[in-house]
């Protein structure tokens, strides 16, 4: 059973995420070429720009291949960026963005506005427990609609912000800025199949 | 409570920008080929700092039709530069909702003494450094992203190397130093105390480290992220080239795979025409860009 789990690094909040994970218990590496999703359990899609990541992924053929990788069985957790990437619909994104169409849902670009709108949010997700998530939004989308068998995590401003999809995950938000690792846990759970949505 | 304009969210930004490029533009149409090329952010501006040095005048903040003109035709992050200590030029930025304001050497300075104060606004700042006290000054004034100054409007990028290895060079020191020493230390940098100890304990800046002025090619961008710059800026390098969209393209594929010589060889091929450039050594000290600022 593959045991290791990938950040997608190409462009964004890379080591952010290798560290979030490391803490969370799981041998983390980057993922700079297809052939490195080979044996890799899960896979982060971090923050970053979506378009540069979108266009970056179809030149060096991620799209296929990380679609495979989940045919495969593989988890992805798309954070604020990786969730633009993962959705089936992108609202706001720049004409033909490349995305991978994994989770049946739409996903507002910067939804909550320009940086100046961007803030810190302590945020209720009761899927962790009672006590709040503090959470970082940066230019962050939200999910404005989703499809079956996706089941909503939380709601900013009464916005989707959260969201798993079977065995895959989704924040609008950054935990990888903060110390707070129990969405990275979530993931791996997921990931292992511990959780089941 | 939600909380806007926190240092968490400031430096988070430029967290994002990390292993991108971020390209200067003079029009809407320039921005969209940026942002088709894989821009991560693009640079509002009206003229590029090669024809900043070439026409001469005072160089100021770009007028706020184009920067709005830009804004409406990307979906990506749109910085714009005010100039040095011209605080008004700060808060019109950040009342237009520009993501990010570069207080740049490239602009003529309004103040030949005092930077702005950048914790006040919520709008995050990027400013020029050429060694660690001077990235530590900024950061203690309140920007959130540090970019080497390099030598912009040149096409060449010996300054920003120069500006990299010194700032490398500078935190070595502070990492290697005993604890003691570190008051010395601030005190022939020039640089705030706390932040001193702050490199020590990271042995690296406290926020983003990005490098400007100067990057023309594929590999110029990938010397300086191999250097350790976190992001690139590219100035005139790309729309003063024979064919921009191209070369846009090929510099955000190198800084995607920055260490990777296959690659690098490979997107550097039949770019045509470089910007012409300059070298540093014809420049009088009067039209040195790096030098204003402290």
């Amino acid at each position: 059973m593959a045991e290791r789990f990938g950040v997608l690094a190409l462009q964004g909040a890379v080591p952010e995420h290798l560290r979030a994970l490391a803490a969370a218990g799981v041998e983390a590496v980057p993922v700079k070429w297809p052939a490195d999703l080979e044996g890799l359990r899960g896979l982060v899609l971090p923050g970053g720009e979506s378009t540069t990541i979108g266009d970056l992924m179809q030149h060096y053929g991620f799209i296929e291949a990380i679609q495979r990788f989940v045919q495969e069985g593989g988890a992805c957790y798309g954070t604020c960026a990786g969730a633009i990437l993962l959705a089936t619909e992108i609202v706001g994104g720049k004409p033909n963005q490349p995305r991978l169409g994994i989770i049946p849902m739409t996903v507002q670009r910067n939804g909550f506005g320009r940086q100046v709108e961007s803030a810190e949010v302590p945020l209720a997700m009761p899927v962790l427990g009672p006590e709040p998530v503090h959470t970082v939004f940066i230019r962050a989308p939200y999910i404005a609609e989703v499809g079956p068998g996706v089941e909503v995590l939380a709601e900013h401003q009464g916005k989707i912000v959260a969201a798993r999809y079977g065995r895959h995950l989704v924040t609008a938000f950054h935990p990888e800025l903060t110390e707070d690792r129990r969405i990275h846990k979530l993931f791996v759970e997921m990931a292992f199949g511990a959780v089941s949505a | 409570m939600a909380e806007q304009g926190t240092w968490k969210v400031k430096v988070g930004l430029a967290e994002m920008l990390k292993g991108g490029v971020i390209m200067d533009v003079v029009t809407a149409e320039q921005a969209v080929i940026a942002e088709k090329a894989g821009a991560v952010a693009v640079m509002a501006l009206e003229r590029v700092p090669a024809d900043i040095r070439a026409n001469g005048g005072v160089a100021r903040m770009s007028d706020p039709k184009l920067i709005k003109e830009i804004m409406a035709a990307v979906t990506i992050p749109v910085m714009a530069k005010c100039r040095i200590g011209h605080f008004v030029e700060a808060q019109i930025l950040e009342s237009l909702g520009a993501d990010y304001i570069d207080e740049s050497e490239v602009l003529t300075p309004a103040d030949e003494e005092y930077h702005v104060e950048k914790h006040q606004f919520k709008v995050p700042f990027v400013c020029g450094a050429r060694n660690l006290g001077e990235a530590l000054r900024r950061i203690g004034e309140g920007a959130a992203m540090i970019r080497t100054k390099g030598e912009p409007g040149t096409g060449n990028v010996v300054e920003a190397v120069r500006h990299m290895r010194q700032i490398n060079a500078d935190i070595r020191r502070v990492k290697n130093a005993p604890d003691e020493e570190l008051m010395t230390i601030a005190k022939e940098l020039g640089a705030p105390y706390e932040l001193v100890k702050d490199v020590k304990r990271l042995g690296r800046l406290p926020v983003p480290n990005f490098s400007a002025g100067g990057i023309a090619t594929p590999a110029d961008a990938a010397l300086m992220i191999q250097l350790g710059a976190e992001a690139i800026f590219v100035g005139s390098g790309i729309f003063k080239s024979g064919d921009p969209a191209k070369r846009a393209r090929a510099i955000v594929l190198a800084a995607a795979h920055y260490n990777d010589p296959k690659q690098l060889a490979e997107v550097s091929e039949d770019l045509g025409e470089p910007m012409v450039g300059i070298n540093i050594d014809t420049l009088r000290e009067e039209e040195k860009m790096a030098t204003r600022g402290w």
